[in-house]
């Protein structure tokens, strides 16, 4: 099996997980820091990503850091943020050029790798703030993007799901933050922060690529340090919530086509030994174009373009979209649900679970073949405390069986019902 | 079976033109998991009046219909084709261009087994008036979704506005009214025209061994039948070189609006190589004075006319070409002025060594990039293919451009008639 196995060292600081690869044209690079998710932070946390990436130290404007990037043969720089879990996490990425694949003989990547620290810990700071113009420019850009959420209907219906689902948990604070917290924010508030994230936050260096690992390790430690603070995260055990009484939530909004999401509870999540039966069950279920969902909804009754189902591995929840003409809600709401009882009667065959254990397989290790895929599944091991091998998460989904996957399905709990539909002409009803 | 070595990539590719004509590329990468196979053909929604095979007339088809067919592709007599990759542990997806209807799968094993469905399938059509009319629900539904997509309707809209007849202006997939109008039988007509096998390229690029692949290929088209190559006349409307509107806006409800600026490029008698350098430089002019690191990007963003939604985008073929920058902004109108006053610029503009090296660099890092994803090198190798050019002479050619280049491209690049404004304006909520 062609799996890249990753070494871990610890380092001041950090962990640093080196992972040689034959696969690749070009090193990426990746530092992940995490921390808890609380509403004070989450508006700090979205514009911090945005004003680290525009200038540093050395590079006091936009324009003059990406000129640098670019004359280290178009090396790419992207930072986040994202919620895992009950985890917010700010990512930061470097791909860089290998330079074996180039005319001339530089030291490439030893450069990148110092850019890529300085973008991090060396801001450009005046004063105990960070640039004004810059923060104060960046500031507006957030507030586009907040006030902006609305204009992508999939991504909108997604959040007024979880607002409603997880009303009273963590899991519903918005990645973009909030107006009236980004309002009050100064650029020197955000430093303060600033500080204390890049102290007290969990980080993970990633390095993927075809190199030497004692070559790279001896490069970053060259020029990656950190004064790292005790990580004070609190591990957010998230608590398994049962539902009372599913909810049903109908809103309009001026579109074309409905978008209908449903939001369940599966009590399930990384490193549990039920885990690997609910990935089978979501490619039973809306993983796939061969899943119940597809099939019954779009190939059978015509009423979607998609209609699929996703999971959400470290809180423990299973989400339903699809995008229908605002006259089917019932049916295809009636239809999903049926589909959902049959799973949890168990009323798929052996052979289609065998060829889902194939299917969730094949998108394991395709998404191994792509580096930051890679990162990303390995990355899950780090928010859950759960070490597996990549060959054991293989094997483990090789092993589920019939009974587990419906075993699984009936722990799953319906919360939410979310229907985003057009306006009624005339208004009222 | 030829190779082809490309030493710098360290790369290297099988091929072959079979007896049928069909043109088969093989691109072994041991290391990879994962093995991925493209079926495409020379066909897309441009392709819309022709000689059907056989006949002596020209015909107009409905709009959509290349899309039309790429879905019911899929479906058999006695089943869905989805389900027999699914049987084979792999996943499979199609799409279509204005140029091209591409069907793939990938997989991790069983590698033969699917190579085959995606062959079989792909020459074995079923169309029957039931299931044309059962997939008009699912294509409306696919049709409102980008209705409702603010960015895909300021990408059609531009192009609509620079374009008066030819048919890159009318959305891939068609109308909710448009795809109405097909039948089983235009199905038919399109399908025997464009899927003739001398029309047709297969690239799969993964974990395979290539002899024993080209065999397997070779044997699977050697079983089956077909009518001598054809010669397929396609025609185009003729198209003025300006553009068709030089201003249109429309209402969405969006909060912020969107302005993008259409530049309609000339493409009419350049070679496939001419192409290619022309895309380059574009692309390489726009991401020196139009992304982060350039000069008209700094003044937009600092100006608050743009914000990271800001992009651009260079498309050349044969029959046409378009370049569109644009995004959110909070004031189109001084955008849209700021953006054409900055492509008149570039007439004038010098370009230093030291910038032009590092337009050249950054050229080369986005390049190799790509270069990781099979998907991209399988289809970006068939799209070249068809100009005439190799996706692998990329890094070369790049490598050879000069000052001298740059400047002459912006010297004759912008014309006032050749711009258009297309805007997106937040409706007025009722």
């Amino acid at each position: 099996m062609k799996v890249n196995k990753e070494q871990m060292v610890e380092k001041q600081g950090y962990r640093l997980h080196i992972l040689p690869s034959k696969k690749y044209k070009t090193i990426n690079i990746v530092a992940k820091f995490k921390s808890d998710l609380k509403k004070e932070w989450m508006t700090k946390r979205a514009l911090l990503p945005m004003v680290l990436q525009k200038a540093t130290k050395n590079h006091p404007s936009a324009r003059s850091l990406q000129s640098a990037l670019e004359n280290l043969y178009g090396t790419v720089l992207s930072s986040d943020s994202t919620k895992k879990g009950e985890n917010h996490v700010i990512s930061f990425r470097m791909e860089v050029a290998n330079e074996a694949y180039l005319r001339t003989e530089t030291s490439l990547l030893k450069q990148a790798l110092e850019l890529f620290h300085e973008v991090i810990f060396e801001p450009k700071v005046e004063q105990g703030a960070f640039d004004e113009k810059i923060f104060s420019r960046e500031k507006q850009t957030l507030e586009q993007k907040i006030t902006s959420i609305k204009d992508e209907k999939m991504s909108y219906a997604n959040m007024r799901l979880i607002d409603e689902m997880c009303k009273d948990e963590p899991y519903s604070l918005h990645v973009h933050g909030y107006l009236d917290d980004l309002k009050a924010l100064d650029s020197k508030e955000l430093y303060e922060y600033y500080q204390h994230f890049i102290t007290n936050d969990l980080l993970d260096v990633y390095v993927i690529g075809d190199f030497e690992a004692d070559a790279i390790e001896e490069m970053i430690d060259g020029c990656f340090t950190r004064e790292a603070g005790d990580n004070t995260a609190v591990d957010q055990e998230s608590p398994h919530k049962h539902v009372e009484e599913p909810k049903e939530i109908i809103e309009e909004d001026d579109l074309n086509q409905g978008k209908l999401h449903l939001g369940f509870r599966t009590h399930t999540t990384f490193g549990d030994e039920d885990y690997y039966a609910l990935q089978i069950f979501n490619g039973l279920f809306g993983g796939f174009p061969s899943s119940k969902l597809f099939m019954n909804v779009r190939e059978k009754h015509s009423l979607a373009y998609y209609a699929a189902s996703r999971f959400e591995s470290h809180k423990g929840l299973l989400l339903v979209f699809s995008g229908i003409d605002p006259n089917n809600y019932d049916q295809a709401k009636t239809i999903i649900l049926e589909q959902m009882d049959a799973m949890k009667k168990g009323d798929f065959t052996e052979e289609e679970v065998e060829q889902t254990k194939e299917l969730v397989v094949n998108q394991l290790l395709e998404t191994m073949d792509n580096s930051q895929g890679l990162i990303e599944i390995l990355y899950h091991q780090v928010l859950s405390k759960h070490q597996i091998e990549a060959e054991e998460l293989i094997d483990r989904i090789r092993k589920v069986t019939h009974k587990e996957v419906a075993d699984v399905a009936s722990k799953l709990e319906l919360d939410t019902i979310y229907f985003l539909t057009s306006r009624k002409e005339g208004g009222e009803q | 079976m030829e190779e082809l070595v490309y030493e710098q990539m360290k790369e290297k590719i099988y091929t072959e033109t079979l007896d049928n004509g069909l043109k088969v590329f093989l691109l072994s990468k041991p290391e990879m998991a994962k093995t991925y196979g493209i079926f495409a053909t020379n066909y897309g929604s441009i392709d819309q009046t022709f000689i059907p095979i056989g006949s002596n007339e020209t015909v107009t088809v409905p709009e959509g219909i290349a899309h039309f067919l790429e879905h019911k592709l899929f479906e058999k007599e006695d089943r869905d084709v989805f389900q027999d990759f699914t049987k084979q542990g792999a996943s499979a997806n199609a799409f279509t261009s204005f140029t091209k209807t591409a069907y793939l799968f990938s997989a991790t094993n069983q590698i033969e087994k699917n190579v085959t469905t995606l062959l079989d399938f792909v020459q074995d059509p079923y169309f029957s008036d039931q299931s044309v009319e059962k997939e008009k629900g699912i294509i409306a539904q696919e049709i409102r979704m980008y209705d409702d997509q603010a960015d895909w309707r300021s990408f059609f809209g531009t192009i609509q506005s620079l374009y008066h007849k030819h048919p890159v202006r009318v959305d891939i997939a068609g109308t909710v009214e448009s795809i109405q109008e097909i039948t089983k039988e235009d199905l038919y007509t399109c399908y025997e025209t464009f899927y003739h096998p001398s029309n047709m390229t297969l690239f799969i690029a993964g974990n395979i061994e290539p002899t024993e692949m080209m065999e397997l290929v070779r044997k699977n088209q050697g079983q089956k039948s077909f009518s001598p190559s054809p010669e397929i006349g396609r025609s185009y409307p003729e198209e003025p070189a300006e553009v068709a509107k030089k201003f249109n806006s429309i209402e969405m409800p969006v909060t912020t609006s969107k302005c993008m600026v259409g530049i309609k490029e000339k493409v009419s008698g350049l070679s496939g190589k001419e192409i290619l350098r022309a895309e380059l430089l574009s692309s390489m002019i726009l991401g020196h004075y139009f992304s982060k690191s350039g000069e008209f990007y700094e003044e937009l963003y600092n100006s608050d006319l743009i914000d990271d939604s800001f992009h651009f985008e260079t498309d050349l073929d044969k029959e046409f070409g378009f370049t569109i920058l644009g995004g959110d902004s909070r004031n189109p109108e001084k955008l849209a002025e700021r953006v054409k006053e900055m492509l008149h610029q570039l007439r004038e503009e010098k370009v230093s060594e030291e910038d032009f090296e590092r337009m050249k660099r950054k050229k080369i890092g986005q390049f190799l990039r790509a270069m990781n994803s099979m998907e991209f090198i399988a289809n970006q190798f068939t799209q070249y293919h068809l100009l005439g050019v190799d996706l692998f002479d990329v890094l070369p050619e790049i490598e050879s451009l000069t000052v001298k280049d740059a400047e002459e491209y912006l010297e004759n690049w912008i014309q006032e008639d050749h711009i258009a404004v297309f805007q997106i304006k937040p409706s007025k909520q009722g």
